[in-house]
């Protein structure tokens, strides 16, 4: 039996979490409030995800925007942020671009599409 | 001369969700002033995700989270006014503005909210002795530079202030390929939130140095590095375990500052805890028919309360335009026991919303404690607080029926208490 | 062939080539910065002496008296703003009421109009925040505020106007004799052949002085560190406060600035580094610590900024002016410290003067004396300012929102004929990024105007030329 302290990022509170692996798999946790942090425990001791948020290079802009905002739709393993920077480092978005569109599939080969989070015109 | 019911001094989150509230309440002539080219305040700016739990039950990035409210002020046709900056108030309320398109204009208003944010505390203002080359931004104009403009400041950084966007930067500009050496914390806690810690020091192992700070900035031209030294329990650096660190750039998270240069020229006092103006529980200054809300009138954390305030100051904007100034007795809202300030400083409780929420933040870390309010001698609120802490804002929230209850009560007291 | 090289864009520097504009000849400042007034000019205490304190029968007295009442002409016509606001020197014990009387003895002596001795109670009346244990005060209402920075562009944009030309970013090497009695000027980049050359070089000019004469002299970089607070605490004091070198040690001076902040210092550390204008934890703290012994209520955490400024102190304090013995036509502007904000006109007409005489160059018939200063808006009546943002809509975008500078305040900064080309340029010039955010909001707003302007990238874009670049590169081209 293993024991592992966390603090959960689910939300501002940042709970701090014991969870307890039996032979290297999650078996409980103790110290979270909500049910987010549970599944948030589970998760980081398995498969540690999270949301990548960046910019991509924007042109056409009638406002002379320069970048448009972005993030990936739901979160992606942690060891592949950098591969999903890469991909977004390539992208050039036309504008107008709304808020969800689609700016690269699959980025960094996590099969999680990188979203833009802003509207540019 | 121009004239509106409800001029809104700023298009940020406060700016946007206290129109929006005003309007639901029944204000329809109302005019949102923004500086900036664009809606949504420093939220554009801040492109990670985090924001709208509260409000939205959802973690927004922050472009997402003011185009919500952008949509709104859109949808119920609020007037607004863009790269338009306000010069001065007067205390009759007329707003003397300059923009390109307007040039200088004057507008006559009802009623004022201030809404214009806060500003970073820049380096003079730490008193960080060395050179003064290129090189020192804010956390906050690094943020802006590569996220909006799409540009990197520097490759090798070190970062002084944990607060969240000092923590926040440290991920952004470690995804855009530069080096972040380390963050240095002066106090032996993190100004920022935990999950911060994990998401963007952790993660990518950056370290924490608390009770650190920078002695020396090197560098004629750029910077070339930084001295750090361990600092003693004021905050006074010790001799002896001065740490050079080579790096091209020095980020700065060390607080905001309430930006209240219009409310000091309108004669309003700042309350020297909050460096913004005293406000009562609708959110009106000292002036009546001038409300703030929002990092002007303290700095929060977290943007859903600066809404939830904004919008209390919309309508109390709103009551205000309908019933005139509240001539009700006011009772100021007396805080000991740690607790610095609280947002109202006072209260009318013949003139009571559904129900009342006093923000405040406590001086200095606490374990096990419990916040307790008194009506006169009774005891109407009580709960436990495992930890609080000055980077931390707290909250209360006190139901009508309480004051109801306590009509005739004289005296109104927020104190933390041994749990 | 140049009349004259006038080598370094300080204040006395850009004072020589204004009043030397007067002559007819070829004139040519070099500066080894990228703009004007970078070194000893740029970090000082902004005042213009009254001339009590330096010695009676020196050069440094002489130059002060002549240079303060040179003021009023000379900023009515660059333009620039300039205030008497008067000097007080705090005796703040007993004991040092006759070090008082020598000094108003000092000042009577060198021809300053007007001082006085006050009591305790007509000073505490004039400044209420000057310390209790104060018992007297030298009150000189000749002493004045400047901005050296503005000083400095009007007096360079106004030899401008009149012919001379200046050559940024130039370092001169050497200077040695040429051929028939001319002078060498070997830069980085070339070499310049003039008829006379004028040293105001600051903490160099001791170097430029001994490459051409055998009476070696000794300049010293002398350090001094200063606070700036916000306007919100400008009003602290009114007038110039000193404290008198006493029993209890030498103070600091507060005064209000010409723009109305408050600037607290400095102190004095002599060091080897001529390149050494950085602050030091003991400095500043030393700053703090002597200026509440003389004002009371100083609030400190209004700090915006603090910097450090080197003083060239020659070792016999004094002023070094004109042609060494065994260097004809090197014209000496050497060892200029404090008071040489308030002697540079004085200096630079004076040494103009030495350089047309020895030269025989006649005087310009259309010289033009006045310069007019980019518009302020802030100078201007409601209805004026109006008029002016429909005339020209930059004037109605506001890029520093802390000291409100426009766009177009901005534009003609970097338009005008001794153009910013830098951020600290665009700042001294406009304010802009000089106020309580410290350039925070705006910087990366002028960065961008600064690039449209000189057809740059913003990568090329720096503080103040040379290394000092803000950007490193595009953000992703470095992943």
């Amino acid at each position: 039996m293993e024991k592992r302290i966390l603090t959960c990022i689910g939300c501002p509170m940042g709970c701090q979490l014991e969870v307890t692996l039996e032979k290297g798999a999650f078996a409980s946790v103790t110290g979270n409030t909500c049910k987010n942090g549970a599944r948030y425990a589970q998760k980081e001791v398995t498969d540690p995800r999270r949301i990548v948020t960046t910019t991509v290079r924007v042109e056409g802009s009638r406002e002379n925007a320069c970048t448009v905002p972005c993030k990936t739709a739901q979160d992606v393993p942690k060891d592949l942020i950098f591969a999903v920077m890469e991909d977004a480092a390539a992208v050039v978005a036309t504008a107008p671009v709304r808020i969800g569109d689609v700016l690269k599939e699959n980025a960094g080969g996590t099969g999680v599409s990188l979203i833009a989070t802003k509207n540019v015109n | 001369m121009e004239q509106f019911d409800l001029v809104v001094i700023g298009g940020g989150p406060a700016g946007l969700a206290a129109a929006c509230a005003a309007f639901d309440s029944g204000v329809r002539s109302i005019l949102i002033l923004e500086r900036d080219r664009e809606l949504g305040g420093i939220l554009n700016q801040c492109i990670h995700n985090g924001f709208g739990l509260h409000t939205f039950g959802q973690e927004l990035t922050g472009p997402e989270y003011a185009a919500r409210y952008i949509r709104q002020v859109r949808e119920r046709g609020i007037a607004y006014r863009l790269n338009t900056m306000v010069l001065d108030i007067s205390r009759e309320k007329v707003v003397t503005a300059i923009s390109r398109d307007r040039g200088l204009s004057e507008i006559a208003a009802k009623a004022v909210i201030l809404a214009m944010g806060c500003r970073e505390r820049p380096r003079g203002a730490l008193n960080i002795p060395g050179f003064r080359p290129a090189g020192i931004y804010t956390a906050g104009t690094a943020q802006r530079l590569v996220n909006v403009e799409g540009l990197l400041p520097g490759r090798e950084v070190v970062i002084l202030g944990s607060g969240d966007i000092g923590l926040i930067m440290a991920r952004r500009m470690t995804l855009e390929g530069a080096k972040v050496k380390l963050v240095a914390e002066l106090m032996p806690y993190s100004g920022g939130l935990k999950r911060n810690i994990v998401q963007c020091l952790e993660d990518f192992g950056i370290p924490l140095k608390l009770s650190h700070t920078v002695v020396d900035i090197a560098g004629k031209e750029r910077v070339t590095g930084v001295t750090i030294a361990r600092v003693d329990g004021r905050g006074t650096p010790i001799p002896g375990t001065e740490e050079h660190i080579p790096c091209d750039t020095l980020l700065l998270s060390c607080g905001l500052i309430p930006e209240n240069e219009l409310s000091r020229s309108m004669g309003l006092e700042l309350d020297p805890a909050t460096n913004g103006p005293r406000v009562n529980q609708r959110l009106e200054t000292e002036i009546p028919g001038v409300f703030a809300a929002g990092n002007v009138l303290h700095v929060h954390d977290l943007v859903d309360f600066v809404s939830q305030e904004a919008a209390a100051a919309g309508r109390g904007a709103a009551r205000f335009l309908a019933l005139g100034e509240d001539t009700s007795c006011q009772i100021p809202i007396e805080a000991s026991g740690g607790i610095r300030y609280t947002v109202p400083a006072s209260v009318s409780p013949r003139e009571m919303e559904e129900q009342l929420t006093i923000r405040f933040r406590v001086g200095s870390v606490m374990n096990n404690r419990a916040v307790a309010v008194y009506l006169d001698d009774c005891q109407v609120y009580r709960r436990k607080r495992p930890v609080m802490a000055p980077g931390e804002m707290e909250q209360v929230v006190l139901p009508r029926d309480i004051f109801r209850a306590h009509g005739d009560a004289k005296r109104i007291r927020i104190l933390t208490e041994e749990a | 062939m140049y009349d004259t090289v006038i080598i370094g864009g300080g204040v006395v520097g850009c004072a020589v080539a204004r009043f030397l504009s007067r002559f007819r000849g070829s004139f040519c400042l070099l500066e080894r910065e990228n703009d004007v007034c970078c070194g000893t000019s740029k970090a000082n205490s902004a005042i213009i002496h009254a001339g009590f304190d330096a010695k009676a029968g020196t050069l440094m007295a002489k130059y002060n008296v002549l240079g303060s009442r040179m003021m009023p002409e000379l900023a009515r016509e660059l333009d620039i703003p300039f205030r008497r606001n008067g000097s007080l020197v705090l005796c703040m014990d007993r004991a040092d009421l006759p070090r008082l009387q020598a000094l108003y003895e000092n000042g009577l002596q060198n021809g300053v109009e007007g001082l006085e001795i006050i009591d305790a109670r007509r000073l505490h009346e004039m400044e209420p925040n000057v310390s209790r244990s104060a018992v007297a005060a030298l009150w000189a209402p000749t002493g004045g505020i400047v901005c050296p920075f503005g000083m400095t562009v009007a007096l360079g944009e106004n030899a401008i106007q009149n012919g001379v030309e200046f050559r940024l970013g130039t370092r001169v090497s050497q200077v040695r004799p040429g051929e028939k009695g001319t002078w060498l000027v070997i830069t980085e980049k070339e070499t310049l052949v003039t008829r006379a050359v004028v040293n105001a070089a600051g903490v160099y000019s001791g170097v430029l002085h001994n490459m051409v004469s055998k009476d070696k002299i000794h300049i010293t970089p002398r350090r001094g560190e200063y606070l700036l607070l916000d306007k919100s605490a400008g009003e602290t004091v009114h007038s110039t406060v000193f404290q008198l070198p006493g029993v209890l040690g030498k103070g600091v001076l507060v005064t209000p600035t010409i723009h109305g902040n408050l600037l607290i210092g400095p102190t004095a550390q002599d060091t080897e580094d001529f390149e050494g204008t950085n602050t030091t934890a003991a400095g500043l703290a030393q700053v703090r610590e002597r200026a509440q012994k003389g004002i009371e209520n100083i609030p400190f955490r209004q700090t915006i900024t603090s910097f450090a400024g080197l003083r060239a102190h020659e070792e016999g304090h004094e002023f070094i002016l004109g042609q060494p013995r065994d260097a004809k036509n090197f014209f000496d502007c050497a060892g200029i410290e404090s008071p040489g904000l308030s002697a540079a006109p004085a200096i630079g007409l004076e040494i103009a003067n030495q350089v047309a005489q020895a030269l025989k160059l006649p005087e310009k018939e259309d010289f033009v004396p006045t310069r007019q200063a980019p518009i302020d808006p802030r100078k201007l009546t409601k209805d004026q300012w109006a008029d002016l943002v429909r005339r020209e809509p930059e004037y109605g975008q506001i890029i520093c929102r802390c000291e409100q500078i426009s766009q177009g305040e901005i534009l003609a900064a970097i338009r005008s004929p001794l153009g910013a080309r830098d951020l600290d340029g665009v700042k001294r010039r406009t304010r802009a990024g000089m106020g309580r955010c410290q350039g925070g909001f705006c910087a990366p707003r002028v960065m961008e105007i600064l690039a449209r302007e000189l057809g740059v990238s913003q990568k090329e874009i720096t503080k103040a030329g040379g290394g000092s670049g803000m950007i490193c590169g595009r953000a992703k081209n470095e992943v």
